[in-house]
């Protein structure tokens, strides 16, 4: 376990575990955020390392969500700079952030219901797909094949998830257990090279969170795909997470691996607690 | 002062006073609006319905009279009496109020929670539905609406500012009923925007505005202010029903001005009230000086179908939720 | 048990994205196309095609234009009268400039030209959702209307402001003008209505309609996972202003023959095929012609009734038409919201278990 300030943007290294966990990826420098006259988000600067799993805690009203939108690109910050890839990333439409391979989840469920999930997923392979009107009116040669190779990639996706059986299934009919999940597999189908998920494993019991946990790890495991997530359990933070930015009323107020986070006076007065042993 | 620039001023009076007549029609949708989340297309086609309503009861008609006569091979007409506006008034009153009862015990209790669309679609069918009704009822010919409102341009007003503008200008031509109909619907938006803010119901229209749950736990029964707020647009519907068809005769075309207050509303915001106030004047004047500078003499006329819905527009590239309406922040 | 899909296993995704995955409903698919282009055309008299055939092929071309905007990518629409409108004097100005060229293509140019006017009548869409797009789209319909009202070009400056359809002839046979007979009018409208639910169906069931229905769910989210909603919403302006302006045109030219822009295309047009597509179901297109047959059968079948049967004038059976169609708006959006074709949904439903009830 390393310490931030230690580590040169540009290095890599293995984790305890092997994994490999390389430069900075997303760098959030500065970020202030404001709804009128509310600041949502005060001067704020974190990163994101490749391959890692990073976990952004904090009270309700934080701001975490904000912070993803901003990263999202859906909301443009009044000041800072959010470096992507080592290089700043100008006010960029959501769905071009979308385009270089940012997929998110939801706090509250977004996903399309008048549609199935398969067709649901499939909106997730949009990167991919790039046939044009005229083809796909005619349903001809590139339309068509890319349509069939991408419902294979969307297949794989399904079967990772174990969804099997309701691929046919319009998603308002599903639970919310499942309604999650599907919405993982939406974003896992644009094969993202950052995955953000927000509050995945909300309103979930045990054995639910531990599904979850597990194809989170595998994600991060089998397609090295860097994940940042906002997360209230703490059991599943200090699990899965290989560092923890945490956030309170718009301010950063820790940053660092989780047994850092853990013991951090900060934190444990304004999120945490004691515990009474 | 040159007879140009009066004649310009004399546009902007009528433009206000258009403008308040619209306002008064856009008031209605507000409230519906803003109490239900439904916008009650059908608004124009009730001010129709109510104008037609009073005729009908004022002359004595009898209801139905043209399909009973084609079922059962009679001739009636009329009941044989005329009954004083007032009066007539008060009984048409009556059967907006029943009207709105109806409306909410068997269309819109049943859509409570339905999208916007759907609820919008409702008060469509509605409006259709309404009109074959009012046809059935009273008939489709042209009637005559007079309640005792005066009539044509006043010669007072025409004489007094004759003087103004040298020899070519011939006093400002004011028509009477227009005086009137701007004085009763500026008492009547007062009263409404009093009701609502003072009272004890118009505080339950406005919880319920906001918020149907929090309303719910209150105590306040949301049927109850449905009733009252649809009964209230049946009240705004049969002044503005009056007003013009004081003008221009009981017919079919009354229900366009629900097409009218589209515009006001577009730019007011949909849940304001002093929105559809500012809008409507700002319609109001907008559309004829408009027609009177650029339609007539460049576009051969009859612009009046289609600026407001431009003005609107242009509008709302600019403020998507009107002057008043409230800021719509996405959230995700 | 006739109707039933156990045992019927796809083995690739080609197969399994087919438009009838059920035996059944492809046979019954293409026995209705059998009886559409080998049987009617012969039996087919004038006043079944005046009636009733030709102008529910038009409705269901319009219709089917209209659910693409607004049932798929849930852009409220109430300008379909004005569209039509471009179509029809689009095709009108083409036949009377270009007299020699075949009337097929001058139907599809003027869904073309009616395309490009939806694609800039859609742009405020980019700002503006929900009523207050709905609002914009009448600020078009009456736009339009006055336009080809006042602007004398457009009817070749004839003193009625009517505009005529000259006689047009495809392989021999007139099919528009009073001389054309009803088979070949109905062949023509069968012709396009074919060629658009075609091409409806790809679109749908491909990215794009997807992209369209993303955006009509959730068109934040949508935004945020990668769907462009510039293109999205344009092109869905675009598509279907093609498909409304081929309803146009065909309504002027092949049906009336002479049309007056206020009375054919007005608002209540607007209105018209918006209670098809509520009543068919938004977002289908089966349900796009079950509306368009339910409105144009409805008003014959009361015509029958009220003056046929029971004697009343017609007027008086005028005004119960609008009773009973807002009566009836009102019952299914109560009832069915998702109108007729959900209702056909349910019932196939049902008899893929017959004889067992679960």
């Amino acid at each position: 376990m390393l310490e931030n300030q230690t580590l040169a943007p540009s290095d890599g290294y293995v984790t305890a575990d092997g994994r490999q966990i390389g430069g900075v990826m997303m760098d959030l420098r500065n970020i202030t955020l404001r709804f009128g006259g509310v600041e949502a988000i005060k001067d704020i600067s974190f990163d994101i390392r490749e391959g890692e799993i990073r976990a952004i805690i904090g009270p309700n009203g934080a701001g975490k969500s904000s912070m993803l939108n901003v990263i999202s690109g859906f909301y443009v910050p009044q000041e800072g700079e959010v470096w992507f890839n080592g290089t700043k990333r100008p006010p960029t439409k959501p769905y071009q952030v979308a385009r270089q391979g940012i997929a998110r989840t939801f706090q509250n469920i977004a996903l399309f219901e008048g549609m199935s999930v398969l067709d649901n997923v499939m909106t997730g392979r949009l990167r991919q797909m790039s046939s044009g009107l005229f083809s796909q009116a005619l349903w001809w040669g590139k339309a068509q094949t890319e349509e069939v190779e991408n419902r294979a990639a969307v297949e794989r996706i399904i079967d990772f998830l174990e969804i099997q059986s309701i691929r046919k299934t319009p998603v308002g009919r599903l639970p919310y257990g499942l309604k999650k999940r599907v919405e993982l597999a939406r974003a896992l189908a644009a094969e993202p090279h950052l995955l953000l998920l927000d509050e995945p494993m909300a309103g979930m019991n045990v054995e639910e969170k531990e599904d979850m946990s597990r194809f989170i790890l595998d994600v991060n495991d089998e397609f090295g795909t860097t994940i940042a997530l906002i997360e209230h359990d703490m059991g599943v933070v200090m699990d899965l997470s290989d560092r923890v930015v945490v956030m309170d009323y718009g301010r950063k107020i820790g940053d660092g691996t989780p047994e850092e986070v853990r013991n951090n006076e900060a934190v444990i007065d304004a999120y945490l607690g004691v515990s009474h042993d | 002062m040159s007879a140009d620039f009066l004649y310009g001023i004399e546009v902007v009076i009528n433009g206000l006073m258009a403008g308040v007549l619209y306002a008064l029609v856009a008031l209605g949708f507000v409230l519906i609006y803003k109490a239900s989340g439904i916008f009650n297309y059908a608004q124009g086609v009730m001010a129709l319905f109510g104008a037609l309503t009073l005729t009908g009861i004022m002359s004595g008609q009898v209801p139905f009279a043209h399909l009973i006569n084609a079922t059962f091979g009679t001739h009636i007409h009329n009941f044989g009496w005329n009954v004083p506006a007032l009066g007539a008034i008060a009984l048409t009153l009556v059967v907006m109020v029943g009207f709105a009862w109806m409306v909410q015990k068997f269309v819109f209790r049943h859509l409570v929670g339905q999208e916007p669309i759907i609820l919008f679609m409702a008060t469509i069918g509605l409006a259709y539905f309404l009109e074959g009704m009012g046809d059935l009822m009273w008939g489709s010919d042209i009637k005559k609406l007079d309640v005792g409102l005066p009539q044509g341009g006043s010669r007072w007003i025409e004489d007094i500012t004759a003087g103004l503008g040298g020899d070519d200008f011939y006093g400002f031509f004011i028509d009477k009923l227009d005086m009137v109909a701007t004085l009763v619907a500026a008492i009547l938006v007062i009263s409404l925007v009093m009701f609502s803010q003072y009272t004890k119901q118009g505080r339950a229209m406005r919880a319920v505005a906001d918020d149907h749950q929090a309303a719910l736990s209150v105590g306040i029964s949301l049927n109850y202010i449905w009733i009252l707020v649809w009964s209230l647009a049946g009240l705004v519907a049969l002044v503005a029903g009056i007003m013009w068809g004081a003008k221009s005769g009981v017919q079919f075309s009354l229900s366009l001005i629900a097409l009218k207050a589209l515009p006001v509303l577009m730019l007011g915001g949909f849940t304001s009230i002093p929105g559809a106030i500012v809008g409507g004047l700002i319609i109001g004047v907008g559309e004829k000086l408009f027609e009177y500078l650029i339609g007539a003499p460049f576009l051969g006329g009859a612009t009046e179908n289609w600026f407001a819905y431009v003005l609107a527009l242009i509008f709302l590239v600019f403020r998507p939720q009107g002057l008043f309406g409230e800021k719509i922040i996405e959230r995700v | 048990m006739f109707y039933r899909e156990a045992g019927d296993f796809k083995t690739s995704y080609v197969a399994d994205s087919q438009t009838f995955p059920l035996k059944l409903d492809k046979v019954g698919f293409w026995v209705t196309m059998m009886v559409a282009w080998g049987v009617i055309p012969f039996i087919i008299t004038d006043y079944w095609a005046s009636a009733l055939l030709v102008p529910f092929l038009i409705y269901a071309i319009a219709a089917i234009g209209l659910n693409i905007l607004t049932g798929y990518c849930g852009q409220v629409s109430l300008g379909t009268g004005g569209f039509m409108a471009v179509g029809a004097y689009a095709c009108y100005k083409l036949m009377t400039s270009f007299p020699d060229v075949n009337i097929l293509i001058h139907i599809l140019l003027s869904g073309g030209i009616t395309a490009a006017v939806g694609t800039a009548f859609g742009l405020p869409s980019l700002r503006i959702k929900g009523f207050y797009l709905a609002v914009a789209t009448l600020a078009a319909q009456f736009f339009l209307v006055w336009l080809f009202n006042k602007v004398s070009w457009f009817y070749n400056y004839s003193a009625s402001g009517q505009i005529n359809a000259p006689e047009r002839l495809v392989a021999g046979f007139a099919v528009t003008g009073p001389a054309s007979p009803a088979w070949a009018q109905y062949l023509v409208c069968l012709f396009f209505v074919t060629l658009c639910a075609l091409i409806a169906r790809n679109l749908t069931r491909g990215s794009v309609g997807r992209s369209w229905m993303a955006i009509r769910d959730m068109d934040i989210a949508a935004e945020i996972i990668g769907v462009n909603p510039l293109r999205a919403k344009l092109s869905a302006f675009a598509v279907s202003s093609f498909f409304v302006g081929i309803a146009g045109a065909l309504f002027f030219a092949v049906y009336l023959g002479a049309v007056e822009v206020g009375e054919a295309f007005g608002i209540q047009k607007s209105f018209l095929v918006l209670f098809m597509i509520i009543i068919g179901g938004l977002g289908s297109i089966f349900g796009s012609f079950a509306g368009a047959a339910f409105l144009v059968l409805l008003p014959v079948a009361l015509k029958i009734v009220g003056v046929d049967w029971l004697g009343w004038p017609t007027d008086l059976v005028a005004h119960f038409q609008l009773v009973i169609v807002g009566a009836l708006i009102m019952f299914f959006l109560i009832k069915e919201p998702h109108g007729l074709a959900h209702i056909w949904g349910l019932a196939k439903e049902k008899l893929r278990r017959w004889p067992f009830p679960y």
